[in-house]
């Protein structure tokens, strides 16, 4: 509540929640699971995210990497700055400040009843799982499952253990790449779009959601084209830096979308008046 | 609500009445040659001549710096909210429509409890423009006079001041003021006309279409070449943006205590003509070329805001940004008439 007897809700206050779950997943990447203290579910929807504070350092916008159907919400964080990095030295009883959900998440009414291609790149993987997974445990609400992930090298693979389970599971279709060889590696090599004609008969009616580094767009979106996939039909989960998460601080604004309103997960067909997006 | 007329000697009296009070009174004073808003020591010191001051009122609403909360570094965190009743006085009718689209901004969708506070524990004073400054061109923008948001609008009649009290709160302040008379009709009659003097004297610069017009001009000039040659020679500094009155990005950051158990989060006033203002993690810039972010600008004002606020131009004509701008190219009309130039309606 704000301090001046207003009665209104701050939204810059982060509620704290505790890290009951903890583990790296690679060398730059570790895996937490939370709590709020407050003992309230995170109420969140696939796709969506939050800001995560650390005291002392500032906030930052993370995917929250679990399906809304588990309890708890899980966060996978990469190394990549002073609260990132403060983060990775916590351990299981430490507490995080939390803000949200945020952003509109995945349109789970147009995805209903749709086959489901993900297509992932690196850490693209992690918002695209709570979608995974929420559909793995709907299964009456989705069609076919099939992940396309592809990472730069065997050692930054990360969900490994959920990842061979997938592999395990009729339910779902996996199918992975690393970008160049490793001698423990059998599988494919290559960038993620290689994987993309092993699975040709999904690309016209499926839902493709997309996933991955800047870079990583434009390519998957040219091959999507020589499939003639309709533009409706795919979805891409675009990354800014969200610093207020509430619409006002301009910096994740791509044109005149506010990515942590409208986004992060775009319908690729609304995004043509957004040359900034892509 | 009333419209009084007050001699200058009583409002003279008046302003010094206020300083007096309880309240915190801040208004236009002389900086060297220019003018800023300050605190007022005495009622000398106010100057409702004033042409346009270096920074707008913005700052009694969204401070350049702000302190968002506190916080123990292992425990919970505190909402910090010390918005003070302050008098404002001489809010110029450009800077006050900037104030009424903040408002807009940071009540709607989810409710700023920060700036809100200290919105609704602003008095305003607005006052008509008695000078005006070298690169104005508010009435091109629809702002050379203002209906609403001030809760008493000054206009100078010679040797008194018509006393226009629009709000609860400012018949409150007004009824503070001795010697004021009921304004006659000629006394209005001698405001509209200053209203009509300033529609002409406000427009420095004048633009080439109707405000209305300049959303479906953007729509057509994405890729104009405008963008690359003014940026070619811009710096990055970001003096248009933090001079504007209706620009209202801001970073926000923590700051630890020495003893490293406390801290704060505040905001900062930020701008997106600056460098990195959309970079992410991996140093990765989704806007790193200039003329990207001088296009952003110039986009925010004639076309992303005013699709939040109703269509009303986010540009406001202070002529602050045309001032600021060492390069010479920030002046927005100047940017649109080159459109226009190039582009059928």
């Amino acid at each position: 509540m704000c301090a001046c007897s207003c009665g209104k809700k701050d939204i810059y206050l982060p509620e704290l929640a505790t890290i009951t779950d903890r583990k790296m997943m690679n060398d730059t990447e570790v895996y937490i699971r939370l709590t709020l203290d407050s003992g309230e579910e995170l109420g969140h929807k696939p796709g969506q995210f939050v800001e995560v504070s650390v005291a002392g350092l500032g906030e930052c916008p993370i995917s929250i990497s679990s399906s809304p159907t588990v309890k708890g919400f899980d966060l996978v964080i990469r190394n990549a700055g002073s609260v990132t990095n403060a983060i990775h030295q916590m351990q299981v009883g430490d507490k995080l400040g939390i803000r949200g959900p945020y952003g509109s998440g995945y349109d789970l009414d147009t995805l209903a009843g749709k086959d489901l291609v993900f297509i992932c790149g690196g850490i693209g993987l992690v918002p695209q799982r709570s979608l995974i997974n929420y559909a793995l445990d709907k299964p009456e609400d989705f069609g076919k499952v099939t992940v396309l992930l592809g990472t730069k090298d065997f050692d930054q693979r990360f969900y490994q253990d959920e990842i061979a389970a997938w592999h395990a599971n009729d339910a779902i279709n996996v199918l992975e790449t690393i970008d160049v060889e490793h001698e423990k590696w059998t599988g494919n090599v290559g960038v993620v779009t290689n994987l993309i004609p092993k699975i040709e008969d999904e690309l016209t009616d499926a839902a493709i959601l997309v996933c991955g580094p800047p870079i990583m767009y434009k390519f998957v979106l040219m091959a999507l084209a020589e499939y003639e996939t309709p533009l409706e039909n795919i979805y891409v989960n675009l990354e800014r830096r969200m610093k207020c998460g509430v619409g006002k601080c301009g910096h994740c604004q791509m044109n005149d979308e506010y990515v942590c309103q409208s986004g992060p997960v775009y319908n690729y067909s609304e995004l043509g008046a957004v040359p900034e997006a892509i | 609500m009333s419209i009084k007329k007050l001699s200058k000697e009583d409002f003279k009296s008046f302003v010094s009445g206020l300083i007096s009070s309880d309240d915190k009174v801040v208004g236009v004073k002389a900086k060297g040659n220019r003018f800023v808003f300050g605190d007022l020591e005495s009622a000398d010191e106010l100057r409702l001549d004033y042409d346009v001051t270096l920074l707008p009122p913005k700052k009694y609403v969204l401070p350049q710096v702000e302190t968002l909360m506190t916080y123990e570094v292992k425990g919970e965190y505190k909402t910090e909210c010390n918005a003070e009743p302050t008098v404002l006085l001489g809010v110029h009718p450009y800077d006050m429509v900037a104030i009424n689209q903040m408002d807009a901004i940071f009540s709607q969708d989810e409710y700023d409890s920060h700036y809100m506070a200290r919105r609704e524990n602003l008095t305003i004073v607005a006052c008509d423009v008695v000078n005006a400054s070298e690169n104005v061109f508010a009435a091109s923008m629809g702002s050379a006079t203002v209906k609403d948001g001030f809760d008493v609008l000054l206009t100078d009649l010679g040797d008194s001041y018509l006393v226009d009290a629009a709000t609860e709160k400012g018949e409150a302040l007004v009824a503070k003021a001795a010697g004021a008379a009921d304004a006659t009709d000629e006394d209005i009659a001698k405001r509209k006309q200053v209203w009509q003097k300033n529609e002409e004297a406000l427009a420095k610069h004048k633009l080439n279409c109707k405000t209305s017009d300049l959303p479906g001009l953007l729509d057509k000039s994405y890729n104009h070449p405008v963008w690359e040659e003014k940026a070619k020679v811009c710096y990055s500094c970001g003096s248009c943006t933090s001079t504007c009155p209706t620009c209202y990005c801001f970073d926000v950051q923590d700051d630890v205590a020495w003893n490293l158990e406390t801290g704060k989060r505040y905001r900062a006033w930020d701008g997106c003509l600056l460098e990195k203002f959309a970079n992410v993690a991996g140093d990765h810039n989704f806007r790193q070329r200039r003329e990207d972010r001088f296009r952003h600008r110039i986009y925010r004002k004639g076309k992303y805001v005013p699709a939040k606020i109703g269509g009303q131009v986010a540009c406001v004509g202070c002529g602050r940004c045309v001032g600021a701008c060492t390069p010479g190219i920030a002046n927005p009309v100047e940017i649109y008439n080159r459109l226009l130039e190039d582009t059928n309606l």
